[in-house]
């Protein structure tokens, strides 16, 4: 437990050290704050609350964001302490491999959670105290931004799921943006694209299901558009969106703490197996 | 059962990668309290038979014993405990503080942070300590490989190639440290590509080449079994050669180097003949000059089969 703390406080110090968690920080409340002025302008000022419209702008911006933030943050921290050969010390010392995987797990999921919850929760905190935000559902604010460190820690996971397999950080980088791009960009237009061409046949909406349910984003995009009534806002996603109503919040949630554990599990099996 | 503990034991251990042999059936017993170099080219496998012992890496065959307890795949936690780690090429976060890294490993062998700072005196970084390790240079990284090694009084040290990038004088405060350990029982294994560098510093010494143990034994026994040549280089007056070349024995062999001078080289048992032959004539000779064996000779020797 000791060593587990002490590689979390490790990793933690080194993003705050070489300014990786300010610039993430900066970087979210920047977008989160931008969203929050010009989400409204479109709507006016009826309808939907200003906390509300961000809630979703800011999920459906995270879908994209989230994911490489996490990514960038996990793809190099194995195979770059292998380069950099830190690694080989680190592992004379008397920890367990499990416990090096989780330890820094735990401390990039420290990392990112302060990262969302100041980047996001600064901007939550001014629609609070602006006039336009005191009518919306807070609730979904921070549903969105707990469902948002769950986002993260799915792809850290598979950040490291990749950096224990690959033998450079180079290989380990250029796949991190290939699952990324995968994942969040293609994977999407694949399921539209199956969707349009099928035009409701052979294709039923519990293979629909199972098939978003496969994907931690866009579990992420459907617990908190389902959340929101305001679904309707994004006409993009609409369709998924409507033809899985039947997927309750916490089987949503089920589906990215399944993707959380399961690379996790696979990333520590191959550490172990893994010859220095 | 002999009462002699032995700290390290590795039994016909084999590693293979591939088709490529690194270690090969290596034998090698290191009793408690001794210091065991380990020489060999780069690539001779003394790297992979650190990490062999580390558990790093797993034997392709064989079984290695630390403190009579069988290394088994899954090695508990506590067995690391009394090993310290030098490695070839020690590598730190640059980014931190000499301080603070310290610091770090000291907790993960659950030390108290008091010890960091007597080990940063010991090495002398005392006054670089709160300077981030990327301004180092290599032998202060060097030292600092040394501390995180001796954190928690190690009771088997592996040093892996340890003083490279270090001056003669870091050198010399180097192995007085390691020599002190030893002296409170730490068991020393320590590799090097240069029998040079560790004379006189290790009670015994292994001879590395591809995978294999060549030799090993104490520096005087490597000697005594290499039977290398002791040099005798004598300059003598003008036109004395021939007078000197008849007097001595033709067993010894025997080449001029020019018209003033003869180099013989001559074994342990004809050496005092010839001295005996050469002082008879001092009157015709300037000058005589012995070299014997270096530990170079004696390592080539060793891994070629030959001096060149």
């Amino acid at each position: 437990m000791r060593a587990i703390a002490s590689l979390a406080l490790e990793e933690f110090q080194e993003s705050l050290r070489n300014r990786w968690a300010l610039s993430a920080i900066i970087l979210l409340a920047t977008l989160a704050f931008s969203l929050a002025l010009l989400g409204s302008a479109p709507m006016g000022e009826t309808k939907a609350s200003a906390l509300n419209i961000t809630t979703v702008s800011l999920s459906s911006l995270s879908i994209y964001l989230i994911p490489l933030i996490a990514l960038m943050l996990s793809f190099d921290t194995i195979v770059g302490e292998r380069e950099r050969g830190t690694l080989l010390l680190l592992l004379t010392y008397p920890v367990a491999r499990w416990q090096v995987v989780t330890g820094k797990f735990v401390g990039h999921l420290v990392i990112l959670a302060i990262t969302i919850f100041l980047g996001y929760g600064s901007t939550g905190l001014y629609l609070l105290f602006s006039t336009t935000g005191s009518s919306g559902d807070w609730s979904l604010y921070v549903s969105m931004m707990c469902s948002s460190l769950m986002l993260g820690a799915v792809f850290v996971a598979i950040g490291y799921l990749l950096s224990v397999r690959v033998n450079d950080r180079a290989t380990a980088a250029g796949l991190a943006i290939g699952v990324w791009l995968f994942m969040v960009v293609i994977y999407d237009l694949l399921l539209l694209g199956l969707l349009l061409s099928a035009n409701g046949q052979n294709l039923t909406p519990e293979l629909l299901e199972a098939l978003v349910l496969l994907n931690p984003t866009d579990a992420y995009r459907l617990f908190n558009l389902s959340g929101a009534d305001a679904a309707a806002l994004l006409a993009t996603s609409s369709t998924v969106a409507q033809s899985t109503a039947m997927t309750t919040p916490t089987a949503l949630l089920g589906v990215l703490a399944l993707w959380i554990v399961a690379p996790l599990a696979i990333a520590i099996l191959l550490f172990q197996r893994r010859e220095l | 059962m002999a009462a002699v503990v032995n700290a390290l034991e590795l039994n016909n251990i084999s590693k293979t990668y591939g088709n490529n042999c690194v270690v090969s059936e290596l034998n090698l017993a290191v009793a408690a309290g001794e210091s065991l170099a380990i020489i060999g080219h780069n690539g001779a496998g003394k790297t992979t038979l650190m990490k062999l012992i580390l558990g790093l890496t797993q034997p392709s065959s064989g079984s290695i014993r630390l403190w009579n307890n069988t290394l088994n795949a899954q090695r508990t936690a506590a067995s690391y405990k009394p090993i310290g780690f030098l490695p070839e090429t020690v590598a730190f976060n640059g980014g931190m503080t000499a301080r603070h890294v310290l610091n770090f490993y000291a907790r993960l062998k659950r030390q108290p942070p008091s010890q960091c700072d007597e080990l940063l005196e010991l090495v002398g970084l005392t006054a670089a300590a709160g300077r981030r390790i990327s301004t180092y240079s290599k032998g202060m990284r060097q030292r600092l490989g040394l501390a995180q090694a001796l954190l928690g009084q190690p009771q088997l040290l592996l040093l892996d190639e340890p003083t490279t990038g270090m001056d003669p004088f870091l050198r010399r405060h180097f192995y007085r440290i390691i020599r002190e350990r030893q002296n409170e029982g730490t068991t020393i294994l320590l590799a090097s590509h240069a029998l040079t560098e560790i004379e006189a510093q290790t009670d015994r010494v292994v001879i590395m080449k591809q995978g294999c143990a060549l030799i090993h034994g104490s520096l005087n026994e490597l000697r005594t079994a290499a039977q290398l040549p002791t040099l005798i280089t004598v300059t003598l007056m003008a036109g004395q050669t021939d007078t000197l070349l008849h007097a001595v024995a033709p067993a010894i062999r025997h080449r001029r180097v020019n018209g003033e001078q003869i180099e013989f080289s001559c074994t342990e048992a004809n050496k005092l003949t010839l001295l005996r032959c050469i002082t008879q004539r001092r009157d015709c000779i300037k000058d005589v000059q012995m070299t014997a064996p270096r530990l170079d000779d004696l390592y080539t020797h060793f891994v070629n089969g030959s001096v060149d």
